[in-house]
């Protein structure tokens, strides 16, 4: 599942609370359901986790390409720009 | 004074047009440069090519004038007709008219100020274009995970995001475009950063920042450029320019407008955590459901083996259980610790349930052997009918040699129907 599937998932899950809930399921498929849900949840859970922040600034490299460089935020206060 | 005559060496000075318009030209290039006249705006005409081109005028006089492109860019506002100016410039003649005319530098509004005249325009403008409209406006992502930063790298705006950011524990990844947000070519730049942090695919949210300033400061943010280039992004834009008092055409165009730099960073980072608790939530009551499902199978098995087609349902109940092994070893593979309670539960129920159904078949097993062994007992009366009888002794012996029997002592006689008591008297010889 990718990141910005993440509400797919959530809304996904909650479609199979719903279905479990409704409680007239087969063992069987209510067993499917509920593996699939677990499965959500445990991606969910591990896509709320698993980020560390990463802060980067986009800098001109010599060929004038913009690239992705980490970004040290200085401890003092910056002008106010 | 004598008759003139032309002769070629005639001391005359004679113009040719041209000459005289441009000495003309000359002079008035020399001696009007560079200064400030008031008077109202008529007949205006804007052109493609860019110039603006009026007349100005007072009460009694007037005057051609023409912005020309280079210089009308750098109006913060659009002149109209009868609006009261402030004119710097300077007067030229256009030689193929022979038409004297100001060559317009700046503009200025009488009476409100120049950019307060800007921003009404252009927030009239935008307005009547849709760029405000609130069925355009975007949601921001359930949970952003990379927040595109249009910022000065060296301004208070882009720490105070970090440091809530920070103080959030939030795990947000974070890109900034560096940009000059006031001055010239600050529009330029940040509707640049705009349009680039729109084509990265991870980026998901955009946020302009910019710490406090003067209305002049802010201007970038007003500027038709940066309202058009937010319009466009397929990205949701969130404004945070200035102190919770400044409005810019930035905020009104932008999906979300922040008051601050440090509000932006509340609105994206604020979800995870509620996130968290909802999925751990709808996992709980998936669980609970699922739970109550298989009790409630469970509740029906026990029902169909307590019926009398068990012989049959024996058979059923065995493929069941194999299932409910095979998909509680599927449950335990998908279990997250968390649920591992419930896998627990489950593996219990499964054995309650194996041990229900072996005594329940132990219990049947007994009920055949009982009925086997009455059957056993009842065997011989089957033989007593056909005329036999049991001889035993009074202590319950079977007495099958006369030899048992001692003269005198007391027997006890089955019969088919009945029992009779008799004394022995003497043995008879075989």
């Amino acid at each position: 599942m990718e990141f910005k599937d993440f509400e797919k998932g959530l809304s996904r899950l909650e479609h199979i609370v719903g279905e479990l809930e409704k409680g007239d399921l087969a063992l069987e498929k209510a067993l499917q359901l509920f593996e699939e849900g677990i499965k959500i949840s445990k991606l969910c859970s591990s896509k709320l986790e698993e980020a560390e922040r990463k802060v980067e600034i986009l800098l001109r490299n010599e060929e004038g390409q913009l690239v992705q460089s980490p970004f040290e935020a200085s401890k003092g206060k910056g002008a106010e720009e | 004074m004598q008759p003139r005559q032309l002769t070629l060496s005639d001391t005359r000075r004679i113009f040719s047009v041209s000459q005289l318009v441009n000495d003309v030209k000359f002079q008035l290039e020399t001696n009007f440069r560079d200064f400030w006249v008031k008077g109202e705006i008529s007949n205006l005409r804007t052109p493609p090519s860019g110039h603006i081109y009026f007349t100005l005028k007072d009460a009694s006089a007037q005057i051609q004038a023409v912005c020309f492109r280079m210089q009308a860019r750098y109006l913060k506002f659009q002149p109209e007709d009868g609006m009261e100016l402030l004119a710097r410039g300077s007067v030229s003649m256009y030689p193929p008219r022979g038409q004297v005319q100001l060559i317009v530098e700046h503009l200025e509004p009488v009476g409100s100020g120049a950019l307060q005249l800007a921003f009404e325009q252009l927030k009239k403008r935008l307005g009547k274009d849709g760029l405000f409209d609130q069925s355009r406006k975007k949601d921001l992502p359930l949970l952003p995970s990379k927040i595109g930063i249009v910022t000065s790298p060296t301004g208070a705006a882009v720490q105070d995001i970090l440091r809530v950011l920070q103080r959030r524990n939030d795990r947000l990844d974070v890109l900034i475009f560096p940009a000059t947000v006031q001055g010239a070519g600050a529009s330029q730049e940040i509707s640049a950063g705009i349009r680039f942090l729109d084509t990265q695919t991870e980026v998901d949210t955009i946020i302009l920042a910019r710490g406090g300033g003067s209305t002049e400061d802010l201007w970038a943010f007003n500027e038709e450029q940066v309202a058009r280039t937010i319009f466009q992004s397929g990205k949701p834009v969130i404004s945070a320019v200035g102190h919770e008092t400044d409005f810019t055409i930035a905020d009104f165009v932008a999906d979300i407008r922040a008051a601050t730099p440090s509000a932006a960073a509340e609105l994206v980072s604020g979800a995870r955590k509620e996130l968290f608790n909802r999925v751990g939530h709808l996992t709980q009551r998936s669980s609970q459901a699922i739970q109550l499902i298989v009790k409630r199978k469970q509740h029906r098995l026990r029902q169909l083996t307590a019926s009398r087609g068990f012989v049959n349902a024996e058979t059923r109940l065995r493929i069941f259980l194999q299932r409910l092994d095979e998909l509680s070893s599927r449950l335990t593979k998908a279990l997250p610790l968390f649920l591992v309670a419930l896998q627990a539960e489950l593996a219990t129920q499964s054995t309650e349930l194996g041990r229900q159904a072996s005594l329940h078949l132990k219990s049947n097993q007994q009920r055949v052997q009982s009925a086997a062994q009455r059957l056993q007992a009842y065997s011989p009366v089957a033989v007593l009918e056909r005329g036999y009888a049991i001889v035993t002794t009074l202590n319950g012996v079977i007495v099958r040699d006369s030899s048992q029997v001692a003269d005198g002592d007391t027997l006890d006689v089955q019969l088919a129907r009945g029992r009779l008591r008799a004394k022995k008297e003497s043995d008879h010889g075989v």
